[in-house]
C-alpha cells in the first residue's frame, strides 16, 4: 500500500519531465509553421511598396531590409536574411584551428583568411564587421549544422566537390581560394616522385576530401603506403614534425601555411611537385534560399572588383568622393539600387570595403608575405595578374 | 488487505480515487506522452531529412567506401565497402579493449597488492600511482602520452635498438615476428593436442582435489604441460614452424617484423594504466574487505601464506571484486572511443569517417551505438555469469 | 632482557616508542630480505622516472605559452570588461567555503592552508597584473574571515550552509549568464564565448545539479511497481550505460539538429550540458538504486504503520537514509563527470581541454605540447583530488557509508 502514493509521485514527476520537455516543442513547432508562411506573406506586401522608392540612409543599414525588389521566389527565400537581420548578428562556422586560415589569438579573438569573409559579410549585412557569432565546427559536423540551419554560412576550407554540391544540400558559393592537394615531405628524406613513397606513411587529416584523394591516386597510381589519420590540423602537422610520417598531404596553402608556421624547422620541409587534385575553396551555404546565395556570393565578387577597381579601405572614400566612372559608381551604391535587389542597402560593397578590405588586402593580411603563414597568390590572383579571380559585372 | 480493498471498491469508491484505475491511466499518461516525444523526434527528422533531400536507411553500407584505413586486422582497401569499414573499426576496438583489459588487470592486482605493502615505499609508489591516474581526465592523459611521449621517440633512423631486435622510434614499437613456413599447419595440431591434454590434465587433477580435499595446483600443472608438449613438438619438427623475420632499418622506414603503431601503443597503454588505477583500488578494497581474523585462523592452522592468499582470501576477495571490475572492463572497452582524439582507427573514428564521407548521420551514430551497447551487454553477460560460479564457492 | 628477569622486583619504566630515522627505516624500509629487494627496486624506478621529468622540466620546458594563454586558458572568450562576474563567484566560493570550514571542521587543518596557500603562492607569480594580485589576496581574506565568523556561529549555521551550498551553483550560472532585463547592468554572455576552465566548471555544476534529480527519478522509476515506468527506466538505463559518453555528445553535436527545428534547438554548449546530465543521470540512478536498496524493509513498514503516505515514506524515510548511504559513491561519479567534460572537446567546445588544442593551433606555438598538456593535467588533477578530499573528510565527519 506504501507504494500507492509513491508511484504515484513517480509517475507525476516522469510525465511532469516528459511534459516540460514536450511543452516547448508544440509551440515552436507551430512557431516553425509560422515562420515559413510568414516571409511568404510579407513578400506580397512588399511588391506593393516597392513603388514607393526608398532612401535608404547609409548609416542604418539594419533598419532597411524591408525593402525587396521584385525577383523570381522559391520557397525559402529570404528566410536567412530575415533571420541574420532579426538575431542581429551572422552565424559562421568556421574551422578555428587552422593558422592563416582560422585561429583563436591569445586575445580570444579569432583571426584568419576564412573568418575575414564572415566579417566582410557582416559588413555588407549589418554595416558593421563585428556582429559575427563564430562558431567552431568539427569536420564531422559542419555539413549537419549547415544543412540544418544552426550556422547562416561555413567558411571554413571546404572544397567544392559534385556530391556535396548536390547529395548533402549545399551550395558553394564562390570560390575565395583556389588550392590543389599536395605532399609535404622532409627535405633530407630525397622523396621527390611518388613512387619513392612505396610502403611509407603518411599524415593525412580526417574526413576531408584530401584522405579520399589520396586513396585515389595511389590506388592509381599502385602504391601501396598507411595512412595515419588524425582528428585536427594541429594533431596531423605534430605528428609530420615528429616523424611520425614520410610525408604529410593536404591542400597546398595549409601545407604551405603549416611549413611557415607549424613546423619546427620549415627550411627542412618540401612541397613535392605533383598536385593530386584540384581543390576550390569557399563559403557554402544550403540549398532553398537564393537570396541568402547570391548575398554571400556578391559579397565575395565585390572583393575581387575592389581589387579590380583599385579600391581598398584606404581610398575607398576619396574614390566615392570624386570617382566619375559609372561602373564604380554603381558598384559602392552611388547610382542604381544593385544592394537592394540583393535585399541588402546599395551601400553593401561600400561597406565591405570600407570594414573588411578588397580581397588583396584581406590575402595580405592574413597569408601574405608579412605573416609567418605566407602563400605565394599564385591561381588566386586577379585574371589580369595571371590568376583566376573573376568577377562578374556589377550592374 | 486484498478483501479490505475489494470491500472499499464495492462501496463505491469513486474511480477517480480507485488506485488501480489511477495506476493503469497514469501509465497509459506516461506511455503516451513518451510516444508523444519520439513521434515529434522522429517527425522532425524526417521533415528535415526531406527537407535536405535526404533518405534513411542502410543501404549505403554497401557502397564503395573510398578511404583507406592505417590499421586493419581483416584485408581492407578503398574499394571495400562501408560495412567492413565499421567491421574493421570494431575488431580494432575489441582488439585493443582485450589486450587493455588483460594489461590493466595485471597492473591493477600488481598495485592492488602494493597498495597494501608493509614497506613504506613501495606503498608510498602505489598510493602516488593511483591517485595521479584518478584524477586526471582519460583524454588529458591519452592526448598527452601520444602527443608528448610515443611520437617524441627518436625517428627511425635513430631508433633505440633493444636487444631481440627490438625497434622503437616514433614510427612505434618493432619486434620480431615469425614467418610460417611449411611445418607451421602441424605445429597448430600439435598446439591443438597440447591444449586438449592440458584441458584434461586440469581437469583430471581439479575434480581429484575435489574428491580428496587436497588441493593440487592443478592449472599450474596443465600449463607445464602444455608447455612442455608445444615445446617438444617445436624440436620434434623436421624444420622449425616460424623463421624468424627481424626488424631493420631500411633508409627511412623499418622493414620486417611485426610493428605496433604508435596511436595504438598510446591508447592501449593509456586505457591500460588509467584503467589500473580504478582495478587496484578494487583489489585493495577487495582484499581489505577479508577480516584479519580468517588470516590469522589460516595461519594457526599451518597454512602458508601462499596458501592463505590462494585458498582463504582470494575466493572471498573475488565474490567483493568481481561486479566492479565488471564495470571497469566495460568503462575500458567504452573508453577505447576516446582514441578519435589520437588517431587510433578503433570503431568510433573509423564510424566518423564514414559519417562525413556519407553524410548519414543518423544511420551511422545509431549504429555505432547499437555494436557498443551489445558488446556491454556481451560482456557483462560473461561477467555476471563469472560472478555467479564466484559466489557458488563462497557456498 | 635479562637483567628484567633476573632482578623482578625492579619497576622497568614501559619500552619507549622513541622515533629513530634508523629504526623507522628499518621496520618500514628493510624488514625482511624481500623488502629490502623491493625498496632497492622502488628506489630504482622513482630515479628511472623522475629523473627525465626533472631534468626536462628545469632546463627544457618553456612556459610562455601559458603566461601568454593563460586567460584564454582560464576563461575563454570571456568578455574581459565582465571577468569581474567570475571573481564575484570566486568570492562567494571562498565566503562559503570558508563558513562551512568553520562549522564544521573547526580546525585548522593542512588542507585548509593548503587552500589558503594556493592563492598566496598564486600572488608571487611575477607575470601577474596587480589588479588579479589584490583579487586573490582579497580572496583569501573572505576565506579568512568566513573561517572566523564560522567558528563562532558553529553548530547554528550549518543548516543555513547547506541552503547556501544549493543556492550557490544556480548562482554562479546565472551570474556568468547573465540576465535578460536589466540589460545595462548585467548583459548576457552568450555561451559561444564561454570556455577554458570556466567552462569545464559549469558544464560539472550542470551536470550534477540536472543528474542528481534525474536519476533519483530514475531510480525510483526502476523499482517501481507500475510496469510501463519500470520498463522504460530499464531500457534507459541499460542502454546509457552501454554506450561511451562520446557517442552521446556526438549525437547531441550532429543528430540534435535534425531532431529539433531551429526554433527550439539548443546551442551546442547546453547540448553538451544535456548529453552530460543525462549520461550521468543513468549512471547516478544505479548508484542511489543500491542505496534504497539497502534500506531495510522495517523501515517502510514501520512508516506506514505510522500512517506515512508512500509518497512521504520516501522523501522523508527511504531517500534521506539511502542518499546519506551512498554519498561517497556518489562523490566518485561527480569526480568522474568532472574529468569527462573533458570530452566535449571532441564535439568543439572550447573547455580547457578544446581550449589547450586551439592554443596549440597558435603559429608561434606548435610543439608545446608537453608543458601545455602539463599543464592542464595539473589543473584536473588538483580539482578532482580537493574533490576526492573533502568528500572523505564529509564521510568521515557524517559518518555515513556506515551502518
Amino acid at each position: 500500500m506504501f507504494r500507492k502514493g509513491y508511484t504515484l509521485f513517480v509517475v507525476l514527476a516522469i510525465v511532469a519531465l516528459v511534459l516540460a520537455a514536450c511543452n516547448n516543442t508544440p509551440a515552436p513547432g507551430e512557431g516553425g509553421e509560422t515562420t515559413s508562411q510568414e516571409p511568404v506573406k510579407e513578400t506580397v506586401v512588399v511588391k506593393e511598396t516597392v513603388i514607393v522608392t526608398v532612401e535608404v540612409p547609409a548609416e542604418a543599414p539594419a533598419a532597411t531590409p524591408q525593402v525587396q525588389i521584385e525577383v523570381a521566389q522559391a520557397p525559402g527565400f529570404g528566410e536567412t536574411l530575415a533571420a541574420v537581420q532579426a538575431r542581429g548578428t551572422l552565424i559562421c562556422g568556421v574551422n578555428g584551428q587552422l593558422p592563416g586560415f582560422s585561429f583563436l589569438d591569445p586575445q580570444g579573438a579569432f583571426n584568419g583568411f576564412d573568418v575575414d569573409f564572415c566579417r566582410a559579410l557582416a559588413a555588407a549585412i549589418f554595416g558593421d564587421p563585428a556582429k559575427v557569432e563564430f562558431r567552431p565546427t568539427t569536420t564531422q559536423e559542419r555539413f549537419t549544422v549547415l544543412q540544418t540551419g544552426e550556422i547562416d554560412v561555413l567558411s571554413r576550407n571546404t572544397t567544392w566537390s559534385l556530391v556535396r554540391d548536390t547529395e548533402l544540400g549545399l551550395n558553394f558559393t564562390a570560390v575565395t581560394f583556389y588550392d590543389g592537394q599536395g605532399i609535404m615531405v622532409p627535405v633530407d628524406s630525397g622523396i621527390t616522385t611518388l613512387q619513392d613513397l612505396e610502403g611509407g606513411t603518411i599524415c593525412v587529416q580526417k574526413g576531408t576530401t584530401t584522405e579520399l584523394n589520396l586513396a585515389d591516386v595511389m590506388a592509381t597510381e599502385g602504391i601501396s603506403y598507411t595512412p595515419a589519420v588524425f582528428d585536427d590540423v594541429n594533431a596531423t602537422y605534430g605528428a609530420y614534425a615528429e616523424g611520425r610520417c614520410d610525408a604529410a598531404t593536404s591542400d597546398k596553402s595549409q601545407l604551405s601555411s603549416v611549413a611557415k608556421g607549424l613546423l619546427p624547422n620549415p627550411e627542412e620541409h618540401v612541397i613535392m611537385d605533383v598536385t593530386l587534385s584540384k581543390e576550390p575553396l569557399g563559403p557554402v551555404v544550403r540549398h532553398g534560399d537564393d537570396q541568402w546565395f547570391d548575398i554571400v556570393k556578391w559579397v565575395i565578387f565585390a572583393t575581387f572588383a575592389g581589387e579590380e577597381y583599385g579600391v581598398s579601405s584606404a581610398n575607398v572614400d576619396d574614390v566615392r568622393a570624386s570617382t566619375e566612372n559609372p561602373e564604380i559608381k554603381r558598384f559602392l551604391g552611388l547610382e542604381g539600387d544593385l544592394g537592394l535587389k540583393l535585399g541588402l542597402t546599395n551601400d553593401f560593397a561600400y561597406n565591405v570595403l570600407k570594414l573588411v578590405g578588397n580581397y588583396a588586402e584581406i590575402y595580405d593580411r592574413n597569408l601574405g608575405e608579412a605573416t609567418p603563414t605566407f602563400i605565394p597568390r599564385g591561381l588566386n590572383s586577379l585574371y589580369k595578374d595571371g590568376g583566376v579571380l573573376y568577377s562578374p559585372p556589377f550592374r | 488487505m486484498q478483501n479490505s480493498r475489494s470491500a472499499h471498491s464495492q462501496k463505491g469508491i469513486p474511480w477517480w480515487r480507485d488506485e488501480r484505475v489511477l495506476r493503469v491511466i497514469g501509465q497509459a499518461i506516461f506511455l503516451a506522452a513518451l510516444a508523444f516525444f519520439f513521434y515529434y523526434l522522429a517527425r522532425n527528422m524526417l521533415d528535415n531529412l526531406r527537407q535536405l533531400g535526404m533518405s534513411l536507411g542502410l543501404n549505403f553500407l554497401n557502397s564503395t567506401s573510398g578511404f583507406d584505413i592505417g590499421e586493419h586486422l581483416i584485408s581492407y582497401d578503398r574499394s571495400s565497402t562501408f560495412l567492413r569499414a565499421f567491421t574493421v573499426g570494431m575488431l580494432n576496438t575489441l582488439m585493443v579493449s582485450i589486450i587493455g583489459i588483460i594489461l590493466a588487470t595485471i597492473l591493477g592486482v600488481i598495485f592492488g597488492v602494493a597498495r597494501l605493502s608493509t614497506n613504506f615505499l613501495i606503498q608510498s609508489i602505489a598510493r602516488a600511482y593511483i591517485e595521479f591516474l584518478r584524477n586526471i581526465p582519460l583524454l588529458v592523459l591519452l592526448i598527452f602520452l601520444y602527443t608528448g611521449v610515443f611520437i617524441k621517440f627518436p625517428r627511425v633512423k635513430e631508433a633505440i635498438e633493444l636487444p631481440g631486435p627490438i625497434l622503437i622510434s616514433n614510427r612505434g614499437i618493432v619486434f620480431p615476428w615469425g614467418i610460417p613456413t611449411e611445418t607451421t599447419v602441424q605445429f597448430f595440431w600439435i598446439l591443438a593436442f597440447a591444449l586438449l591434454v592440458a584441458l584434461a590434465v586440469g581437469f583430471g587433477l581439479s575434480w581429484y582435489g575435489r574428491r580428496t580435499g587436497r588441493t593440487p595446483l592443478a592449472w599450474l600443472w596443465a600449463f607445464v604441460v602444455f608447455c612442455l608438449i608445444v615445446s617438444l613438438g617445436w624440436i620434434a619438427l623436421p624444420q622449425p614452424p616460424f623463421t624468424m623475420d627481424p626488424p631493420l632499418v631500411q633508409g627511412l622506414r623499418i622493414s620486417g617484423g611485426k610493428s605496433l603503431s604508435p596511436e595504438f601503443l598510446a591508447l592501449l597503454l593509456g586505457l591500460a594504466i588509467y584503467t589500473s588505477a580504478f582495478i587496484a583500488d578494487v583489489v585493495r578494497a577487495g582484499i581489505q574487505s577479508v577480516s584479519r581474523g580468517q588470516v590469522e585462523a589460516a595461519k594457526s592452522l599451518g597454512f602458508n601464506s601462499f596458501q592463505i592468499l590462494r585458498l582463504i582470501v582470494l575466493p572471498q576477495a573475488l565474490r567483493v571484486i568481481v561486479p566492479p571490475l565488471t564495470s571497469q572492463y566495460l568503462n575500458l572497452t567504452k573508453n577505447s572511443s576516446l582514441a578519435v582524439a589520437i588517431g587510433y582507427p578503433e570503431l568510433f573514428h573509423v564510424s566518423g569517417t564514414v559519417l562525413n564521407q556519407s553524410g548519414r548521420a543518423v544511420e551511422v551514430i545509431t549504429l555505432v551505438m547499437a555494436i557498443y551497447l551489445t558488446i556491454s551487454l556481451l560482456t557483462s553477460a560473461f561477467m555476471n555469469w563469472y560472478n555467479r560460479r564466484v559466489r557458488l564457492v563462497e557456498r | 632482557m635479562t637483567d628484567g628477569i633476573a632482578s623482578s622486583a625492579q619497576i622497568l619504566p614501559p619500552p619507549t616508542e622513541r622515533f629513530t630515522l634508523l629504526g623507522w627505516l628499518r621496520r618500514n624500509l628493510f624488514s625482511t630480505w624481500y623488502n629490502a629487494l623491493l625498496t632497492v627496486a622502488g628506489l630504482a624506478l622513482i630515479y628511472a622516472i623522475l629523473k627525465p621529468f626533472l631534468t626536462w622540466l628545469l632546463t627544457e620546458a618553456e612556459w610562455e605559452v601559458i603566461q601568454v594563454n593563460f586567460r584564454l586558458l582560464m576563461l575563454g572568450q570571456y568578455p574581459p570588461e565582465e571577468t569581474w562576474r567570475v571573481w564575484t563567484c570566486l568570492y562567494l566560493l571562498a565566503a562559503n567555503l570558508g563558513l562551512s570550514w568553520g562549522a564544521w571542521v573547526r580546525r585548522r587543518s593542512v588542507i585548509g592552508v593548503v587552500l589558503l596557500g594556493v592563492p598566496l603562492l598564486l600572488t608571487l607569480y611575477p607575470a601577474l597584473a596587480a589588479s588579479i594580485r589584490w583579487q586573490l589576496l582579497a580572496l583569501d581574506a573572505i576565506g579568512l574571515v568566513a573561517f572566523i565568523v564560522g567558528r563562532r556561529a558553529g553548530i547554528r549555521l550549518r543548516r543555513w550552509l547547506l541552503i547556501l551550498w544549493v543556492l550557490y551553483f544556480p548562482l554562479v550560472i546565472l551570474l556568468v549568464r547573465g540576465f535578460a532585463t536589466p540589460q545595462e547592468i548585467i548583459p548576457i554572455v552568450p555561451t559561444n564565448l564561454w570556455g577554458g576552465l570556466l567552462l569545464t566548471f559549469l558544464l560539472t555544476i550542470v551536470g550534477i545539479s540536472f543528474s542528481f534529480p534525474l536519476g533519483i527519478l530514475l531510480a525510483l522509476g526502476r523499482r517501481s511497481s507500475l510496469p510501463a515506468i519500470r520498463w522504460a527506466s530499464i531500457t534507459y538505463i541499460e542502454v546509457v550505460r552501454g554506450v561511451p559518453l562520446v557517442t552521446i555528445l556526438f549525437m547531441a553535436s550532429t543528430m540534435v539538429p535534425l531532431f529539433f527545428s531551429l526554433q527550439d534547438r539548443p546551442d551546442p554548449v547546453l547540448r553538451a550540458m544535456i548529453g552530460i546530465t543525462l549520461f550521468s543521470a543513468a549512471y547516478l540512478a544505479e548508484i542511489v538504486r543500491g542505496g534504497l536498496q539497502a534500506i531495510p524493509k522495517g523501515q517502510y513498514e514501520a512508516s506506514h504503520a505510522l500512517g506515512l503516505s508512500g509518497f512521504h515514506t520516501t522523501i522523508f524515510i527511504v531517500l534521506p537514509q539511502a542518499l546519506r548511504l551512498v554519498i561517497p559513491v556518489l562523490m566518485g561519479l561527480f569526480i568522474a563527470l568532472f574529468k569527462d567534460t573533458s570530452l566535449v572537446a571532441i564535439i568543439g567546445l572550447l573547455e580547457l581541454l578544446g581550449i589547450a588544442r586551439s592554443v596549440l593551433a597558435q603559429p608561434q606555438y606548435v610543439g608545446f605540447q608537453r608543458e601545455v598538456y602539463l599543464f592542464i593535467s595539473l589543473i584536473y588533477w588538483i580539482f578532482s583530488y580537493m574533490m576526492s578530499y573533502i568528500s572523505q573528510r564529509v564521510e568521515s565527519t557524517l559518518g555515513v557509508g556506515e551502518r
